[in-house]
């Protein structure tokens, strides 16, 4: 498939459970540099000229379409900042796929920071999927700070998937979202650390408009020495509803600090937080050796379900 | 058949030994549903839990079908083929009900035998095959998954911890039902329950009786029974709904 190697079609099966070339508009980034690229009737990909990315516009009224615009790095060393605008215009419903996975077997970092804005026409559905993998054996660090910020006009819905399980030595994730009337976000974040890793997770959530509101929920697991810092605010500036949910597991050394925040700048704004932290309970990990499991397969099967 | 020969278990309790259970000596013969009975505080879910592993004798030996099963882990003894229900079913944020079902069936279960073991315990599958085992479960929702998941396994020995122990009074009759089926059933597993229910009592092959960490009596129900009736090892779940 395209001049792609072995390793760069497997990071491309990890973040974008891509096996060939993906159906639709599609934008696959390897090494710094587009190897293919497929616009379609509704949705179309032009390279920006004055930053290294793309735009993406989705024209009014396209519905059951989807983006894929995957990147993967598998030189070492390689350092690269790339800025993708997504215009999606009204009464859409489409599937954005993104991540990235980084291969790095050599002795130099390779950093990839992905800056996604969205731009949500009115009444539109968006389903965001990004993932972020590691892979290699070499020293280099592999380090992954996306950006992502999301513009909702009245009566739009996005629902965003974060997964970022493995092999990701630093990252410093910032998303901001700003919400207009009756418009909706679902966040869903799932993240694991495990080795020396360090994540920063931070969510700035501003609901502007009456009747928007948003879930934020993070899932994450530190294992080994890894440190998750994660910081989720939702401020209610309307009579809106916001929830944000940090739930973590801590195995070996890990440390993670969670900030639930919650800013309230209108009387009519219902806003909740939740923040748990805690090992594994130990009478999980005796039901399922009940059952049969040795104590590191139950392990696995209870952090396998949380982050699922 | 699984022998118990000078059980002996002392917790420390602040210092000073508590001696929970007293050297008991006890035959689990193959094929019965048993009931194991007596007060509060007698012993008898830390005796299920020494047959399951979960706890530790500090004296005696358990004989498992001919093999010395004391030093074997939950795990070994859990594929040696002793099953065990908790008397406080546990939760799991983001497990199913059909990966539990799964992993209690050691294999990929299909969706179609994974329902028929909820079935069996009185749940519409449909309804709850794709749900979390979380807290949005209630109390008797969960017991009858704790039952399913030990009837997913292939047990020669089946214990029950309980299992009317936090339940309303309508998923009461239902579990009584699950557990009449069980006695039924054309299987040859062993069922242990630890209850003070008359009605599992009734539907017993045999009674024994703990008190105090000691055994007081075991043997058929049709004798035992009528000599524990008025006492507080055999309730009734709630009169009115007796008659």
């Amino acid at each position: 498939m395209l001049k792609m190697d072995a390793v760069q079609k497997q990071l491309l099966q990890e973040v974008a459970e891509l096996h060939d070339i993906p159906e639709g508009a599609y934008n696959l980034r390897a090494n710094g540099e587009s190897v293919g690229r497929n616009s379609t009737a509704n949705i179309e990909i032009i390279s920006k000229t004055d930053v290294s990315g793309i735009d993406i516009k989705i024209k009014d009224g396209t519905k059951n379409e989807s983006v894929h615009i995957p990147v993967v790095l598998s030189e070492s060393g390689l350092k690269e900042t790339v800025y993708n605008d997504f215009y999606v215009g009204e009464n859409c419903d489409v599937l954005i796929v993104a991540g990235c996975g980084i291969d790095n077997c050599g002795t130099q970092d390779s950093e990839h920071d992905g800056v996604h804005r969205f731009f949500v026409g009115k009444n539109s559905k968006v389903r965001y999927v990004e993932k972020h993998y590691g892979s290699g054996e070499g020293t280099g660090k592999r380090v992954l700070n996306p950006v992502t910020e999301v513009y909702m006009e009245e009566g739009s819905t996005v629902d965003m998937e974060m997964v970022q399980i493995k092999g990701v030595d630093s990252t410093d994730r910032k998303t901001v979202a700003e919400l207009k009337a009756g418009a909706k976000l679902n966040v869903r974040e799932r993240l694991m650390t495990h080795g020396e890793q360090q994540a920063l997770s931070t969510y700035q959530v501003s609901l502007n408009g009456d009747g928007s509101s948003a879930d934020v929920v993070s899932r994450s697991v530190a294992r080994d020495n890894s440190y998750q810092k994660l910081d989720l605010c939702v401020n209610g500036n309307a009579a809106c509803s916001g929830h944000t949910e940090c739930d973590s597991i801590i195995m070996d050394n890990g440390r993670i600090l969670a900030v639930p925040s919650l800013e309230a700048n209108s009387v009519d704004a219902a806003l909740v937080h939740e923040a748990a932290i805690g090992k594994i309970a130990g009478e999980q990990l005796i039901k399922l050796m009940t059952l049969g499991l040795t104590e590191a397969e139950a392990e696995e099967q209870i952090i396998n379900g949380f982050l699922k | 058949m699984l022998e118990l020969k000078n059980i002996t278990f002392s917790a420390d309790d602040g210092g000073k030994a508590a001696d929970i259970i007293r050297g008991i000596d006890l035959i689990i013969p193959d094929d019965k549903f048993i009931v194991i009975t007596g007060p509060n505080g007698g012993g008898k879910s830390t005796l299920a839990k020494i047959i399951a592993g979960i706890v530790k004798p500090t004296e005696g030996r358990l004989i498992f079908n001919g093999t010395d099963i004391t030093d074997m882990s939950i795990t070994e003894r859990a594929r040696a083929g002793i099953g065990f229900a908790f008397q406080q079913p546990v939760r799991f944020k983001g497990l199913t009900v059909l990966d539990l079902l799964r992993i209690a069936a050691g294999k990929n279960l299909s969706v179609s035998d994974a329902c028929a073991y909820l079935s069996e315990v009185g749940l519409c599958a449909k309804d709850y095959i794709r749900r979390e085992v979380n807290a949005s479960l209630s109390g008797g929702e969960l017991k009858r998954i704790e039952i399913a998941t030990v009837m997913a396994r292939d047990v020669k020995l089946a214990v029950f911890d309980e299992p009317e122990a936090g339940i309303d009074l309508w998923s009461f009759n239902n579990l009584i039902r699950i557990f009449e089926n069980m006695r039924k059933a054309d299987t040859d597993r062993t069922v242990v329950v630890i209850s003070h229910q008359e009605r599992l009592l009734k539907i017993a092959d045999e009674i024994v009786v703990l008190s105090d960490g000691k055994l007081i009596k075991q043997g058929p129900a049709d004798e035992i029974l009528p000599e524990i009736m008025s006492s507080n090892y055999a309730q009734t779940i709630c009169p009115k709904i007796e008659e």
